[in-house]
């Protein structure tokens, strides 16, 4: 005790006390205090990003949610659709899409007058409001129904995409000074027919469920028949990837044996997991269509491509998945006499099955957004033209993806084309999240710790 | 459980690969992205009309187009190759060794090639085929001396142009694009600057002339585009000095945001390339494998389809796109009817 004393007597008095702080201690609190706001301002810089990436997504994209459409009254003469007059299918489909031209022209001009616009547009020129995907659907709706041919009948055509732009405020009449597909006087009589009704804008079911259309009609073009083209991909991948994935890891983890051979193989399986996806697009072409001769711009040569770019994500997680269940519980299946098979099969695959299901799902997710393969094996072009018929045509018909249509979207000339690509981003942005939320839920609910 | 999964899919996908050689029923088409927009405007307005699928049309590029068509006959190979500019040589030999023998080529008509600026850019409104060649070579005439192109600003060489920096986005070497640019522009533009004689004069022939008439200057002044024109009408709405190169189609397409100009006093327009007189358009193609008529269904129908009055004609869908249509279409109807192949046809 007294040497205690004796040393805290001679001993020089601390100058510090925990109350107050030494320079030291301040700059080392200060450098944490920095490091914090550091640590914010990325983070503020993410969200940043983010707010305005999302935010440009949804500015652009959610006009292609709504479609302008004017309705007209069309007379359907059998003078000019069935010059014979005996409603013979066959005769009435030899007047092709021009044939209905001009009755169109008519339904126009009796529109306006039915509303009181006064115009001296020619009638081509009138015609030029709707699109020309309205004769078809016109034509159509004949050859369904022959019996309608001498009535009038009500059709809700679509309006072209310059008029479609004007209600969405894209189009402006000094955009058009030197348009030649639409001009200023248009939009006024486009300005009357919106009041009387006659024009109106709605919610954009085709753009969800249609197909793809060419260039001239961006008002026609849909997303739904790529969506087909994406989900019979996915299947492939999925019926493939998952059962060859887990097989491959199950037996890498649990029964081969530790020597150089597997580690080269562990080696190229991470290797394989950071190949670029263009490299498997080369592979898909010279051996899934030149040298096996499966057909040009299927689904499923496109979800075997994917396949090979998914297995490496897979097999990862897979493994992680089943190093993380704990020895103890193999040891105990084979303590009480399971065979090897049974204590991987019985017991450690099922408790390593979220973690599966949610590695499967991610690399789900990065196949289905994935681009660059599916260029060089022909899915990108004007392809998603008709839905498939049938399961079997799903998988074999040319078909493109979601991802593929809209970087095909954003190639294209006319403007509302544009519009259609962001669109398309939202309706993918959407999946996306949802197979994401699906593994995290699997996750979040299954997964056990130990 | 999972290896029930694997034979099942394995199962699956052999019952699915088998059924893979069964006849298929739809047209396709590959090649230039130029043609692309027109051939897909007729593949929907064929599929409305006809009983037969619309054809599949992707994209890819001329050469890409060709390569592929020339790789055989049968069900696995395309029927259709778009192009925007005619076959050549080496590739009818490829054909040949592959055993494509019989090519219908067939002209649909004309595209423009135009130069363009942002819309509220300084006035780009005339150019002469010299004044692109004296702002992009790489090796121009000064004083009468050929020299290292060190052009900073359009006026520095034709004082009617404006006050601005050099920058032109031109199609990269890979787009069909790019020879008619180098052989409508820049080789018009080299003999009318008086550089393609001063190269001569320093000893090269004239193929060698030529060659060095194409050299393109380095300094970053151009920039080649291997996109689309939609990349370049991207890069043009940032850079308000800039002009590019785009086709006649976009162009009218979004001449909201930009303003063409002139070449040679010529405005670009259907009319006027049609008549030719203005100077930069070439001709669009597409070739059909015969072997392969009477095999897919609707090949033919759609070939004569395409160049029917209809859809090529000068009032015609397409034209109405920006197709300047060809005023021999007649003759190309016929061809299509008797499936004239080139061979025949030369």
């Amino acid at each position: 005790m007294t040497d205690a004393t004796q040393f805290g007597a001679e001993a020089p008095k601390p100058k510090t006390s925990i109350l107050e702080l030494d320079k030291r201690t301040r700059k080392r609190n200060a450098a944490e205090t920095r490091f914090r706001y550091y640590g914010m301002a990325a983070v503020a810089v993410g969200v940043i990003f983010l707010v305005v990436l999302l935010g440009t997504i949804v500015r652009n994209g959610i006009p292609a949610f709504t479609q302008t459409y004017i309705t007209l009254n069309v007379e359907l003469p059998a003078a000019k659709l069935d010059k014979k007059g005996n409603r013979d299918p066959a005769e009435i489909a030899k007047v092709t899409t021009f044939g209905y031209n001009g009755i169109i022209s008519d339904a126009l001009v009796t529109a306006l007058k039915d509303n009181g616009v006064q115009s001296d547009m020619k009638d081509a020129d009138l015609r030029k409001m709707l699109s020309s995907s309205a004769a078809a659907q016109i034509r159509d709706a004949v050859l369904a129904d022959p019996s309608i041919i001498g009535t009038t009948q009500s059709f809700r055509l679509l309006a072209s995409s310059r008029v479609d732009g004007y209600l969405k405020g894209r189009v402006t009449r000094e955009s058009l000074a030197r348009d030649k597909n639409l001009d200023a006087a248009h939009l006024d009589i486009v300005d009357q027919l919106q009041k009387a009704g006659v024009v109106s804008r709605s919610f954009n079911w085709s753009f969800i469920f249609g197909a793809d259309a060419s260039e001239s009609r961006p008002e026609q073009a849909g997303i739904g028949v790529s969506m087909l083209g994406s989900l019979f991909m996915m299947l492939v991948v999925l019926c493939l990837s998952l059962p060859i994935g887990v097989a491959a890891s199950i037996y890498l983890e649990e029964f081969a044996p530790k020597n150089r051979f597997t580690d080269l193989i562990e080696v190229n399986i991470s290797n394989l997991a950071a190949v670029p996806s263009i490299v498997f697009g080369i592979l898909g072409l010279a051996v899934f269509i030149q040298f096996v001769h499966l057909p040009q711009s299927a689904p499923l040569v496109g979800g075997l491509v994917l396949t090979l770019m998914t297995l490496p994500t897979i097999i990862i997680s897979t493994r992680a998945a089943l190093k993380a269940v704990p020895p103890s519980i193999r040891d105990a299946a084979l303590g009480v006499g399971a065979s090897k098979m049974q204590a991987v099969f019985h017991h450690v695959l099922p408790l390593a099955m979220p973690g599966i299901l949610t590695g499967t799902i991610i690399g789900l997710a990065q196949a289905l957004g994935e681009t660059a393969p599916l260029l060089l094996i022909g899915m990108i072009g004007y392809i998603a033209s008709t839905p498939p018929d049938g399961i079997i045509s799903g998988f074999l018909s040319p078909n493109s993806a979601m991802p593929a249509q809209i970087y095909e979207w954003a190639k294209r000339a006319d403007p509302a084309y544009y519009e259609r690509a962001w669109g398309g981003i939202i309706i993918l942005l959407i999946f996306l999240m949802t197979m994401n939320i699906i593994a995290i839920i699997l996750r979040r609910r299954f997964e056990r710790r130990w | 459980m999972s290896f029930m999964k694997l034979t099942a899919s394995a199962i699956a996908v052999a019952a699915v690969s088998a059924t893979a050689a069964a006849a298929r029923d739809q047209v396709q088409i590959a090649g230039s992205s130029t043609v692309l927009p027109y051939a897909s405007i007729v593949a929907e307005a064929f599929g409305e009309n006809f009983d037969f699928p619309a054809p599949v049309v992707q994209s890819g590029g001329s050469s890409a187009g060709l390569k592929q068509f020339c790789e055989g006959v049968g069900e696995n190979t395309i029927d259709i190759a778009n192009a925007s500019r005619p076959i050549k040589d080496s590739e009818i030999k490829t054909c040949a060794e592959n055993g494509v023998t019989d090519i219908i080529q067939v002209r649909i008509g004309y595209d423009g090639i135009v130069f363009a600026s942002q819309i509220d850019g300084p006035a780009y409104t005339a150019f002469e085929p010299a004044d692109i060649y004296n702002a992009l070579a790489a090796k121009v005439v000064v004083d009468g001396k050929l020299v290292d192109n060190s052009y900073a600003k359009w006026n520095e060489f034709n004082a009617d142009l404006p006050d601005a920096d050099i920058l032109a986005f031109i199609p990269g070497t890979k787009h069909g694009t790019r020879e008619v640019f180098e052989e409508k522009v820049m080789e018009a533009g080299c003999e009318a600057s008086g550089a393609k004689a001063a190269f001569e004069a320093s000893g090269m022939d004239a193929k060698a002339a030529g060659k060095a008439c194409l050299a393109i200057r380095t300094d970053g002044k151009s920039v080649d585009i291997d996109g689309d024109y939609t990349e370049t009408l991207a890069r043009i709405s940032s850079n308000p000095n800039a002009i590019g190169v785009f086709g006649l189609a976009f162009y009218e397409n979004n001449t909201d945001k930009l303003k063409v100009a002139t070449m040679s006093g010529i405005e670009p327009k259907t009319e006027t390339i049609a008549s030719g007189d203005y100077p930069v358009s070439r001709p669009l193609y597409f070739y059909i494998k015969k072997a392969h008529i009477g095999v897919i269904p609707g090949l033919k129908e759609y070939a004569e389809f395409f160049v029917s009055d209809d859809m090529d004609g000068p009032d015609g869908p397409l034209a109405e796109y920006g197709l300047v249509s060809d005023p021999e279409l007649a003759k190309t109807q016929e061809l299509v009817a008797n499936e004239e192949t080139m061979k025949s046809s030369m």
